[in-house]
């Protein structure tokens, strides 16, 4: 392969340099109706699953058809997309901030034939590239992290343990029979780039043993007192340790106060956590979002322990499946699942997904911990 | 014939959800039949690389990234995370594998001609991979190597008038909701905001200067469909103060089943007749609605505004029509110090360009957050270690009940000395005076 120069001279980096120039402008964007009708829309409705259309003042109808996929994409399917977006939608497209695609044409004629060429286009190993659906009352795309393909602190995969979750509630993604929208999310650490903390149900990635140590490398790789600092819960000290006959400055760590969150790891890169046996998942649920009836709410821990069983983690599928099949048939009608847990009492929610309660799952962390543990003598048998 | 068999990621492309492993394998093919004719300015085989580096993760349940690596393009700080893969002799085809983040536009349109100069340029000097789009919601070029930074830097800028996006400790790249672009529930204009306050901040975008990392992001209504009230640092959530509006005759249809509640959302199941007294009245949280015979009251002073009735009877009733947004401040994810929800700051701004009053708070907060904030200390962190109190002072607002859920339940209050009469300088000789040791 020959080098071909995009027109940068590394010579001179500033020559004709442009910066700080931003994205680009979103109503470049815009298909016509949305730009004719941007900031007067009067309502929506779900024709079907992952059938939307919004009605204008204007009388301008858009109908837009969402379509779940992997956020993790090669270009060949970008310009699959960009094809069908040509064909159906004169060359417009949108992504959902749940990772979903959403192909929007003006005419209510348009819609079934751009469904009809959707459900035919599958890869090659079997499975849909466009499953259309993630509306309403039902289960949408999971938002996730890198996981193993990119990332250097996960405790578990994030493509993998998605596509396994997503197979498996699929039915729930093409439908609308739950109570409320459920919202899925991965993080695959605690650093939590997807921000999980307030989902239905959130996976997340989970170290149990403390950083190795790398004395020999140690002061060489990283600032110690950095990597002190770090530690939320003072467990990392300075320490003189013996390398072959040498004395090298490294650290300490006491393990019966480390809460394997990584922060040493992400100042410091001689203080590995990940192990086979040690990482593994963390089930969450009852968190969100939407201020609708009941303020947000954080998720909480209903499973303190799933080991990694690549490349399809039956167990913790096999939870999440669970909490959603009694949830929809126990939670009344616009009740999320953390409204639904409230309502009904911790105890029962234990008791009806047939979670087994654990020392883990009762708060010691901080003040925080107390509000939590229960200061009533009204409890459920 | 794939480069390295994958028998464990392999299982993973049946079932109907997309199969990134399908997608990952048809790329490397791809790229394998294409090489000698495209060009192609990083590892031809780093698709089938990449599969085979996930599938030893698979075997080894550890991750093979290397921690970190700095890499970037000259004079930015942020937008490039370098990476290396820790087993490069295996698998050379990603043995630097760098991500750089791509400003994306706002509510995520595009344009097919746009998408595939965005794939041309990857295709050329990338892995082909992406993901569309990363959690705080750039476009991720995932995997190139050194060289093709400042390449692609060049090409992205001077071809395509497009940046990168923020890493690192700086303002990230902002996002926001669909908005009043295809919403009817849009209580401001969250693009054209986003938009602005991503330009007029691009230095503190691309020039890490900050404690750690600061998020903006901008929710049209209390529905927060970006999430800005769990995860942003300073979330704009869109609100009103007047009246709902209701079209009386759209509620009896309703009613009277010929408009399904909730857009048609529950469609798939046998829920029963609609029942606005079960369904809408009952449900509100501040019980500010009633039915007088065939009318719905709304007593909109008591309403706080939770969307329940709008998202069940779009088509009888509107949001407000004096809007503007609420700010909320220090949210963040659990690391370090526990999940943090964005607190109530502003409860009430107009959203009005230039939107100065808007940038004063920002800009208020930051000049605290720099001085004060420790270093990796979320603002969050820095309100909880020095209180609201900080806050309010440093930003020149003034206390209001709306500020919490509730007054505070101990008596331990910080009294300044200019609080209280006569201050705190008193003469025990005097006071000895009247009262005997």
């Amino acid at each position: 392969m020959a080098f071909i120069s995009s027109g940068y001279d590394p010579k001179e980096p500033m020559k004709n340099r442009i910066t700080d120039i931003g994205p680009r402008k979103y109503d470049e964007f815009y298909p016509p109706v949305i730009a004719k009708n941007k900031g007067k829309w009067l309502y929506h409705e779900i024709l079907k699953p992952g059938v939307l259309v919004h009605v204008a003042e204007s009388g301008d109808k858009i109908f837009s058809i969402r379509v779940g996929g992997a956020r993790l994409m090669s270009t060949l399917l970008i310009r699959e997309i960009c094809e069908i977006a040509d064909k159906h939608c004169s060359g417009y497209v949108r992504w959902t901030t749940r990772n979903n695609v959403e192909f929007m044409v003006d005419d209510e004629k348009k819609v079934e034939p751009l469904l009809k060429d959707l459900a035919g286009r599958k890869f090659k190993g079997g499975s849909f590239k466009f499953p259309v659906g993630g509306t309403g009352a039902g289960v949408t795309n999971i938002v996730h992290t890198q996981g193993w393909i990119h990332c250097h602190t996960p405790a578990t995969d994030a493509s993998g343990p998605v596509k396994a979750t997503m197979d498996v509630l699929f039915e729930d993604f093409q439908k609308m029979r739950l109570p409320a929208q459920l919202r899925v999310s991965l993080a695959c650490c605690l650093n939590m780039c997807g921000a999980v903390h307030c989902s239905d149900i959130a996976i997340l990635g989970y170290h149990r043993k403390p950083p190795m140590l790398d004395h020999e490398y140690l002061d060489k790789m990283c600032e110690i007192p950095l990597a002190i600092a770090a530690c939320p819960t003072a467990a990392i000290k300075p320490a003189k340790m013996e390398v072959g006959g040498q004395k090298v400055n490294s650290v300490a760590v006491n393990n019966e106060r480390c809460m394997f969150c990584g922060n040493c790891y992400t100042m410091c890169p001689a203080m590995p956590l990940a192990d086979k046996e040690g990482d593994g998942i963390v089930i969450m649920a009852g968190g969100k979002v939407s201020n609708r009836i009941s303020p947000p709410k954080f998720s909480k821990v209903v499973v303190a322990f799933i080991e990694n069983e690549p490349p399809r983690w039956p167990k913790t599928t096999q939870v999440i499946k669970k909490m959603v099949d009694v949830y929809a048939q126990d939670a009344r009608k616009y009740e999320r699942l953390g409204e639904w847990a409230e309502r009904i009492g911790w105890e029962r929610f234990f008791e009806k997904c047939e979670i087994p309660f654990t020392h883990h799952l009762i708060d010691d962390f901080r003040d925080p911990a107390y509000y939590t543990w229960r200061q009533t003598s009204q409890f459920k048998f | 014939m794939a480069k390295h068999p994958t028998p464990l990621l392999d299982q993973l492309e049946s079932g109907p959800w997309p199969s990134f492993v399908s997608d990952l394998k048809a790329l490397a093919e791809h790229r394998a039949k294409t090489a000698d004719t495209a060009n192609y300015q990083i590892p031809v085989d780093v698709a089938d690389d990449i599969l085979g580096v996930l599938e030893l993760t698979y075997k080894h349940g550890q991750t093979h990234w290397k921690h970190g690596g700095i890499v970037g393009v000259f004079g930015y700080g942020g937008g490039v995370i370098g990476r290396y893969c820790d087993a490069p002799d295996q698998f050379p085809g990603v043995a630097h594998f760098h991500t750089m983040r791509v400003s994306q536009p706002g509510g995520k349109f595009y344009t097919s001609k746009y998408l595939r100069e965005i794939c041309d340029l990857w295709d050329l000097r990338g892995s082909g991979i992406t993901n569309m789009h990363g959690s705080t919601g750039d476009i991720i070029f995932l995997g190139t190597t050194t060289p093709q930074l400042e390449e692609i830097f060049f090409e992205l800028t001077h071809k395509m008038n497009q940046d990168l996006g923020g890493s690192g400790s700086n303002l990230r790249t902002p996002s926001d909701c669909i908005g009043a672009a295809r919403c009817e529930y849009a209580c401001y204009d969250t693009q054209a905001l986003c938009f602005q306050l991503t330009n007029d901040y691009q230095d503190e975008l691309h020039r890490p200067a900050f404690p750690y990392k600061f998020k903006f992001k901008f929710d049209g209504c209390p529905n927060c469909c970006v999430a800005s009230i769990a995860r942003a640092d300073m979330s704009f959530i869109g609100t009103w103060r007047d009246d709902i509006r209701i079209d009386q005759e759209a509620v009896q249809a309703y009613i009277g089943g010929e408009f399904l509640p909730n857009g048609g959302a529950h469609k798939d199941r046998d829920w029963g007749k609609f029942d606005i007294k079960k369904e809408v009245i009952d449900l509100c949280p501040t019980e500010c609605m009633w039915m007088e015979g065939k009318k719905l009251k709304i007593d909109s002073k008591e309403c706080n505004r939770c969307m329940h009735c709008i998202n069940v009877m779009p088509r009888a009733l509107r949001i407000g029509e004096d809007k503007g947004l609420s700010i909320l401040v220090g949210a963040k994810a659990p690391i370090l110090d526990g999940a943090q929800m964005g607190s109530l700051l502003v409860p009430f701004v107009k959203v009005e360009e230039p939107y100065d009053e808007i940038k004063e708070v920002i800009e208020k907060i930051w000049d605290w957050w720099m001085e004060e904030g420790k270093n990796r200390e979320r603002l969050g962190e820095l309100m909880k270690r020095q209180g609201f109190q900080k806050l309010l002072e440093v930003t020149g607002i003034a206390p209001d009940p709306r500020h919490v859920k509730e007054p505070r339940s101990n008596p331990y209050i910080f009294w300044k000395e200019e609080e209280v009469e006569g201050g705190w300088t008193r003469d025990i000789n005097q006071f000895r005076k009247q009262h005997l040791r």
